[in-house]
């Protein structure tokens, strides 16, 4: 099956560091919308609460990744892949102090890809799963 | 191969800027816990120009200890004295107008002619807006019956947390600080990292005039500031600009303090281009193709960007030949240089991020009718984060029409009725703006109405009279800003029901 959600080694060493200062395991949500929008927030696992109305694209190096239900409606038919480049961000995601910020990368799925997606789950479900 | 309208100008000298500032709180310089400072990077040239104090919990902690000892007096200070302060803000913003206007655009890489002609005159007149209505500002009384009164009167809500945004440093700052000390609130303010610069200038500006712990402001970064301030529970409200998943963390830290907040989150403005603009070839018509490239004020770093174009399909060629011939005449260069027309994306992360759009425009089939590129400057301007002002054609249902860019990106896509430019205009998950353009009395009205958006500029665009309410419907968000009807976003009702009767009720 073809994976929504890739990650480039340069994401990866920043979540080893992550996981690392933080003693903890990680968590991604895509936001939407203004200023740092449109870029994926890093979170300790279970500080940002899911529910119902967002989507869960699966694990990324060990992360759950999710979306807001409404967005991801848009967002379907490409693949991500999160990377990383320097810069200040401006939100409450944790890797902003190390001078960069999480950022997607997007391509479209081809008709083959779009027949052999995974299937996504909401946070709710998920949640469940991992209790 | 560069095609972009170039600067002539020399860029004007820079102001003195301080190598490092500490937080303000109490009226005083104050030093960060952390007794580290960052590096505030100009978008101009990408290099740092000054540092910001690294701010924490305990530095968001000593702020709200003064803002709690403030209020105390702030709150019964009277309207009169609140409405003089106000004013005096505002006159020293004025005097002090163009280097202020300097220091915002080597802040955040906005062109000089902006923050001239926008940011700082907006800055002074919101300041005195609400000087001006918090004197005119009455509550309500009403006799329920000949022995009963009730009167509703509005107390400050306290001290609030304010999470302002990179786009318009100055501004925004101002939106959230004018109404809430107008209210009687104090406040903690947090600026945006990459934007710590410009409002300490100001704080240097007004440190004397208003008393001390009144108005506090902690730089730092989000997870290490702006977290601390959200989930504390000595705020009485948290006021924040920014984007959706922020804004819903923000309201989960809100549920668990049981407080008030509102919300500006941004939205995929459609600006509407009615068959009858182009009925003739007037001055009207210009203001329209104007009103189109408007998606490039600010670098398209605007909530409201009218990031996309619905163009009645009779009018495309004649109407967009001209939207993109205004476009491509946007004289890009060094933002300070006093003809530069659009300046640098504000940082290396967002300058990444429209990229990584424009790509996936053209993945998704956009096509593109001008720019679409980094634009290649150079006289020291190489390693700036500049952008060519873009227009795509394509349909609302591509990425590029759903997401905020952020960037000056606008897409333009055609209708053939009025009911389907309402269909595509409502399609999005935002609400924030919205243009109509149309020559017709009825559209004029019609229109507007039908547009989910909390503001639909009529034959104008990004117009922010502090007169007029701005706020979000749907994801765009909740509350509202500018207007008097703000101050209540910052009061609470006290109800006195009181009995004039000398009589019991009789009922033990």
């Amino acid at each position: 099956m073809t994976p929504r959600v890739l990650i480039t080694d340069k994401a990866k060493d920043t979540i080893d560091q992550l996981k690392k200062r933080f003693g903890t395991e990680l968590m991604f949500h895509q936001s939407g919308g203004c200023c740092d929008g449109s870029s994926p927030m890093c979170f300790e696992k279970g500080d940002f609460k899911v529910g119902s109305q967002d989507v869960w694209l699966g694990e990324v190096y060990g992360c759950d990744f999710f979306m807001s239900a409404d967005q991801f409606q848009y967002w379907k038919h490409t693949q991500l892949t999160l990377d990383v480049t320097p810069g200040r961000g401006s939100s409450f995601s944790i890797e902003i102090p190390m001078g960069i910020r999480f950022m997607i990368r997007s391509r479209l799925f081809t008709m083959e890809e779009l027949e052999s997606l995974p299937p996504t789950k909401t946070g709710e479900e998920i949640l469940a799963e991992q209790d | 191969m560069s095609t972009e309208t170039l600067s002539t100008s020399k860029p004007v000298e820079r102001p003195k800027i301080k190598e490092k500032y500490d937080h303000f709180i109490g009226g005083k310089w104050v030093a960060p816990d952390s007794g580290e400072y960052f590096d505030n990077i100009s978008p101009i040239d990408g290099k740092p120009f000054s540092k910001a104090a690294r701010g924490n919990k305990v530095d968001i902690e000593k702020a709200l200890d003064a803002a709690h000892e403030a209020f105390t007096k702030w709150s019964v200070t009277s309207a009169a004295e609140r409405s003089k302060l106000l004013n005096k803000i505002a006159d020293i913003i004025e005097e002090n107008l163009e280097m202020l206007a300097r220091i915002e655009t080597i802040d955040n890489g906005k062109a000089l002619r902006e923050t001239r002609a926008a940011d700082l005159p907006l800055c002074v007149d919101h300041f005195r807006y609400f000087a001006g209505v918090i004197r005119a500002d009455e509550s309500s009384i009403s006799e329920h019956d000949e022995h009963t009164v009730s009167i509703a009167l509005q107390e400050p809500l306290g001290v609030v947390g304010q999470i302002i945004p990179w786009n318009f440093p100055l501004l925004m700052a101002t939106w959230k600080i004018a109404p809430a000390l107008a209210a009687g609130c104090c406040t903690v303010v947090k600026p945006a990292e990459q934007t710590p610069t410009s409002i300490m200038v100001l704080m240097e500006l007004i440190a004397d005039v208003l008393p001390p712990g009144v108005l506090n402001v902690v730089t730092g970064f989000g997870p290490e500031a702006g977290k601390p301030l959200a989930t504390s529970t000595r705020v009485a409200k948290v006021a924040f600009t920014g984007e959706t998943t922020t804004g819903r963390l923000i309201m989960q830290y809100a549920s668990e303090n049981l407080i008030p907040v509102t919300m500006e989150l941004g939205g995929k403005s459609p600006n509407i281009f009615m068959k009858s603009v182009a009925d003739a070839d007037d001055a009207f018509f210009d203001k329209a193709i104007e009103g189109a490239v408007m998606f490039a004020l600010n670098q398209g770093e605007v909530c409201t960007c009218p990031s996309r174009i619905l163009v009645h399909e009779d009018i495309y060629d004649t109407f967009m030949d001209r939207v993109i011939e205004r476009t491509k005449a946007i004289k890009m260069g060094h933002p300070l240089a006093e003809d530069t027309m659009m300046g640098a994306q504000a940082s290396n992360d967002q300058y990444e991020k429209i990229l990584s759009y424009l790509d996936i425009g053209k993945q998704e089939g956009a096509q593109v009718l001008c720019g679409g590129d980094k634009a290649g400057l150079n006289s020291g301007l190489e390693t700036g984060y500049y952008i060519q002002p873009t227009i795509f054609k394509g349909h609302n249902k591509m990425r590029v029409f759903q997401e905020e860019i952020f960037g000056p990106v606008t897409s333009v896509t055609t209708f053939k009725t009025t009911e389907e430019a309402i269909e595509i205009a409502n399609d999005t998950m935002y609400g924030l703006g919205a243009g109509l353009w149309s020559r017709d009395a009825h559209e004029l009205y019609q229109v507007p109405r039908a547009i989910k958006a909390g503001r639909v500029w009529v034959n104008c665009y990004h117009a922010y009279p502090a007169h007029a309410p701005f706020g979000g419907y749907k994801k765009s968000g909740f509350g509202r800003e500018n207007h008097l009807m703000m101050l209540n976003h910052y009061r609470q009702t006290k109800n006195m029901l009181i009995s004039y009767s000398k009589e019991k009720l009789g009922f033990f």
